[in-house]
C-alpha cells in the first residue's frame, strides 16, 4: 500500500516526555518520577482531527497540555507551524497562545461562576487583539454564542443556571473567541448525557467545517473517539501503542490492547452484543511511578514473551498511515 | 425463573425543598423474581438511585419521603414498617444489599478492608473474628483479588478503583441477600476495568441464584447481561420490556433516541449522530402533560392536550410504553441514522440482518 502524500503537519510532536517529581522532606528532595508521557511521537495536519484514547492516568491531558505549551515538556520537541515552541518562554509564547486553545471535561469547573455569560465571552473576545470597540466586542459576543447554538439571550445569565450541555457550549465559545487554529479537547463530552453529548459531538464537527479547526481530541470512550477523529493514537502508560485510521479500527487494530480495548467496548447492537467474545484483560494497569521494564503491557499481554519483558519496542509503520508499538506484530 | 420476589406499585417519592416539591420517583411500579437480572436506564436526575434508595427506606429524610406506593419483598409491604425498625434493618444487606455508585464514599476510609468485610460477616453470618476473618480472605478471593490476606490489611484509598468496587461486591454477595442492587457499578472505572468487574459481578449473582438490580446510563454496558430494561425519564418509567425487545423494538421515542445519540464503532462515521433536541425537564412544577414532549419530534396534538400518557402494554407481549402514539418503529441495523423527509427517524420497521 502506497503512503499518501501529505501536506506539511500543523503540529510535530517528537519524542515528548513530561516527568513530574515525586518530593519528600524539608528540602524536597526527589526522590523519583512519575513517566506521565514517556517518548511519543504524532503529528496533526492542517483540518484534521487526531483522536487520542487510553485509560485513566494513561497521559493523555498531559500530552494535550504539553501539545499547547500549557505545560512545559521535560524532553522533546514541539514543532508548530514549522517553529519549535517546546523550550520557548512565556513572552515569547505569547503570539501562540490565541491560535492554541484547550477545551476541558468540566465545563463548571473551568468558568468562573460569579462572572455572567458575557463578561466570560468578552473577556475572551478582549484578549483578540484584532477588535477594539465595545460595540464590535459586544457583537462579537453574539455572533459566538450563535455559532455554538446558544440563544444570545442567555448572556445574562450565570454558569450555575445552564444545564451541562449550555455549559459546555459557553467553554466551547470561549475558547473560539480568538479564532484559534488547534483546539484540544480533553474529554470535552464525558460529563454530558447521551442524550446531550450527541449534539455537542455534532456541534464540534460543525464548526471544524465551518471555521477550518484543528483538533487534538482527548477521550477514554473510543466510540465518542471514533466517530470524532480522523486518525487515532491509543495511549498506554505514557506510550503511543498504535496509531489508526478511525476506519479501519474497527477490522485493523493490531496491537493487543487496542483489541482488548475493542472488546470491551460496550454497544447496543444487540445480536452482537449477545454473541461477542470479550477479552478480559487480567491485572491493573501499572504506575507510571514503578514501569514495568520492556514493553509497558507485557504483565497483562497474553502474547508476552522475553523479549516484551526486556526491550520496549519502537513505533513502526506497518502501511497505510498505520503504525503499531508491538514486538509480535510483522512488519 | 422462579417466583415474583420483589413487586413495587405507584411508588412515590419527592424531595421537599424550598424551591418546592421535586418529583424525584413519580408513581413507579416494578418487579423481580428470582433469578432475574433487570436494569434500570436513564439519564442524570431521572430518578434512578431514589427509586432503589426508597426500596431500602434509606432516602435521606428530610428533605425526602417517600409519598405513597407499595413494596412487596417476599410477599410483606416494606412500607408498612419504619425505616428504622428491625424489619428494615433485617432487610437491609440480609435480603436486599445494594452496591452504591461511588465506591470510595461507602467504604468507610479510617478502616482496613479486612475490618469492614469483618464487621460486615460477623452481623450477619454470626461467626465469631477469627473465622469471620478467614471468611473475608475467601470473599476477597472470590472477586479475584490478588494476595488477599495482604489486602485485608489496606485501607481503601491503598486500592485501586476497580478493587474498591470488587471489595464492594464482595461485601453485598458475602450478606447472602436475596437481591443486589448495583448502583452504577463501573461507571467511575475505565473500559477493561468495567468489563472485568460486570463479568465477575454477574458470574458470582447467577452462581448464587441471586436477583440482581443494574443501574447505569449507559444502555450498551447493560445489553449483554440483562433478561429485563425499565428506561427511567423525569422519574417515571417511560419503556418497559425484555432486553431484545428494547434494544432492537424500542416504541418509545426517548429511548429511540438514546439509542440513536449512542456513536457505534461499527458504522460508518460520516453519519451525523441524532441527538434529542434540548434537556431533561425540572422536577419541580412539571407538566401534567408528557414530560417528554418538549424533546419529541412525534408529538402530535393528542400528545399537547392529554395529560401524561400510562404505562399500557403493546398487545400481548411483556413490553410496556407511556406514550400516546404507537410508533412501530424499528433502529435495528441500517436504519440507524436516516431521517426522512420531514427530518424525523426513519420509522421503517426492517428486521434485522
Ligand atoms: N502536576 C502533576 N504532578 C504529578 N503527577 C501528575 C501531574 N499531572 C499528572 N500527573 C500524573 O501523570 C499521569 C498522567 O496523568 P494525565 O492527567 O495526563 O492522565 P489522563 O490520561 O489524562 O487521565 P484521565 O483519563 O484520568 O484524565 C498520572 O499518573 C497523573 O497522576
Ligand atoms: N437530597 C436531595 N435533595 C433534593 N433533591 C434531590 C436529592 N437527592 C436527589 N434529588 C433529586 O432527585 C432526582 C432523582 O435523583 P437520582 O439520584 O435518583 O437520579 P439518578 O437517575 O440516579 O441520576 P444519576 O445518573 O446522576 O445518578 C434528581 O432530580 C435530584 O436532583
Ligand atoms: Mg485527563
Ligand atoms: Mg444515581
Amino acid at each position: 500500500m502506497a503512503e499518501t502524500v501529505r501536506e506539511n503537519p500543523l503540529l510535530k510532536v517528537e519524542q515528548l516526555k513530561m516527568y513530574f517529581p515525586l518530593t519528600k522532606g524539608l528540602l524536597s528532595k526527589t526522590y523519583s518520577w512519575v513517566k506521565a508521557v514517556d517518548g511519543i511521537s504524532f503529528e496533526i495536519y492542517p483540518n484534521e482531527t487526531f483522536g487520542l484514547v487510553g485509560e485513566s492516568g494513561c497521559g493523555k491531558s498531559t500530552t494535550g497540555k504539553c501539545a499547547i505549551r500549557v505545560l512545559q515538556p521535560t524532553e522533546g520537541r514541539v514543532v508548530y507551524k514549522g517553529r519549535d515552541i517546546a523550550g520557548l518562554s512565556k513572552s515569547m509564547l505569547k503570539p501562540y497562545r490565541r491560535e492554541l486553545q484547550l477545551i476541558f471535561q468540566d465545563p463548571y469547573g473551568s468558568l468562573n461562576p460569579r462572572q455572567s455569560v458575557f463578561s466570560i465571552l468578552k473577556e475572551a473576545v478582549v484578549l483578540d487583539r484584532e477588535r477594539h470597540t465595545a460595540v464590535e466586542a459586544n457583537e462579537r459576543v453574539d455572533e459566538l454564542l450563535t455559532l455554538v447554538g446558544l440563544d444570545p439571550d442567555m448572556k445574562s445569565r450565570y454558569p450555575h443556571e445552564m444545564s451541562g450541555g449550555q455549559r459546555q457550549r459557553l467553554g466551547i465559545a470561549r475558547a473560539l473567541a480568538c479564532n484559534p487554529k488547534l483546539v484540544v479537547c480533553d474529554e470535552p463530552v464525558s460529563a454530558l448525557d447521551v442524550s446531550i453529548q450527541a449534539q455537542i459531538v455534532n456541534l464540534f464537527r460543525e464548526l471544524q467545517a465551518k471555521l477550518g479547526l484543528t483538533y487534538l481530541f482527548i477521550a477514554h470512550d473510543l466510540a465518542v473517539v471514533r466517530h470524532m477523529a480522523d486518525r487515532i493514537a491509543i495511549m498506554y502508560l505514557g506510550k503511543i501503542v498504535e496509531v489508526i485510521d478511525s476506519d479501519h479500527i474497527f477490522r485493523e487494530a493490531l496491537h493487543p490492547y487496542t483489541v482488548a480495548l475493542l472488546s470491551a467496548l460496550p454497544t447496543t447492537d444487540y445480536y452482537q452484543e449477545r454473541k461477542r467474545s470479550r477479552i478480559i484483560l487480567e491485572g491493573e494497569v501499572p504506575s507510571p511511578v514503578n514501569k514495568p521494564a520492556g514493553c509497558a503491557f507485557h504483565p497483562r499481554c497474553k502474547y508476552a514473551t522475553e523479549t516484551c519483558r526486556q526491550v520496549s519496542p519502537g513505533l513502526r509503520n506497518v502501511g497505510r498511515n498505520h503504525c503499531v508499538a508491538c514486538h509480535n506484530v510483522a512488519v | 425463573m422462579g417466583e415474583r420476589i420483589l413487586e413495587v406499585r405507584n411508588l412515590c417519592t419527592s424531595f421537599f425543598t424550598h424551591e418546592g416539591e421535586v418529583k424525584a420517583v413519580n408513581d413507579v411500579s416494578f418487579h423481580i423474581d428470582e433469578q432475574e437480572i433487570v436494569a434500570f436506564v436513564g439519564e442524570s436526575g431521572c430518578g434512578k438511585t431514589v427509586t432503589q434508595l426508597s426500596l431500602l427506606q434509606i432516602v435521606p429524610a428530610p428533605p425526602g419521603k417517600i409519598t405513597g406506593g407499595e413494596v412487596f419483598f417476599k410477599g410483606r409491604d416494606l412500607l408498612q414498617h419504619k425505616p428504622n425498625s428491625p424489619e428494615m434493618r433485617s432487610v437491609r444487606g440480609a435480603g436486599i444489599a445494594m452496591i452504591f455508585q461511588e465506591p470510595m464514599t461507602s467504604l468507610n476510609p479510617v478502616f482496613t478492608v479486612g475490618h469492614q468485610l469483618t464487621d460486615i460477616i460477623m452481623l450477619h453470618r454470626k461467626v465469631g473474628h477469627k473465622e469471620a476473618w478467614e471468611m473475608g480472605i475467601e470473599a476477597l478471593r472470590s472477586v479475584e483479588i490478588p494476595e488477599p490476606e495482604v489486602r485485608m490489611r489496606n485501607y481503601p484509598f491503598e486500592l485501586s478503583g476497580g478493587m474498591r468496587q470488587r471489595v464492594m461486591i464482595a461485601m453485598a454477595v458475602y450478606c447472602n441477600p436475596d437481591i443486589i442492587i448495583a448502583d452504577e457499578p463501573t461507571t467511575a472505572l475505565d473500559v477493561t476495568t468495567q468489563a472485568q468487574v460486570l463479568e465477575l459481578l454477574v458470574s458470582l449473582v447467577k452462581q448464587h441464584r441471586k436477583s440482581l438490580i443494574i443501574v447505569t446510563h449507559n444502555l450498551g454496558v447493560v445489553t449483554r447481561y440483562v433478561d429485563r430494561i425499565y428506561v427511567m425519564y423525569a422519574g417515571r418509567i417511560i419503556e418497559s420490556g425484555s432486553t431484545e425487545e428494547i434494544m432492537t423494538k424500542p416504541r418509545h421515542p426517548y429511548t429511540i433516541g438514546l439509542l440513536n445519540s449512542v456513536p457505534k464503532i461499527e458504522k460508518e462515521r460520516s453519519e451525523k449522530l441524532i441527538p434529542i433536541k434540548g434537556a431533561p425537564p425540572w422536577l419541580i412544577d412539571m407538566d401534567p402533560r408528557c414530560t417528554f414532549l418538549p424533546r419529541c419530534s412525534y408529538a402530535c396534538e393528542v400528545c399537547e392536550t392529554k395529560e401524561f400518557p400510562k404505562l399500557r402494554r403493546l398487545g400481548e407481549s411483556d413490553h410496556f410504553i407511556a406514550c400516546h402514539r404507537d410508533i412501530a418503529g424499528s433502529i435495528t441495523g441500517s436504519t440507524t441514522g436516516r431521517l426522512d423527509s420531514a427530518g424525523r427517524h426513519d420509522l421503517g420497521g426492517e428486521a434485522h440482518g
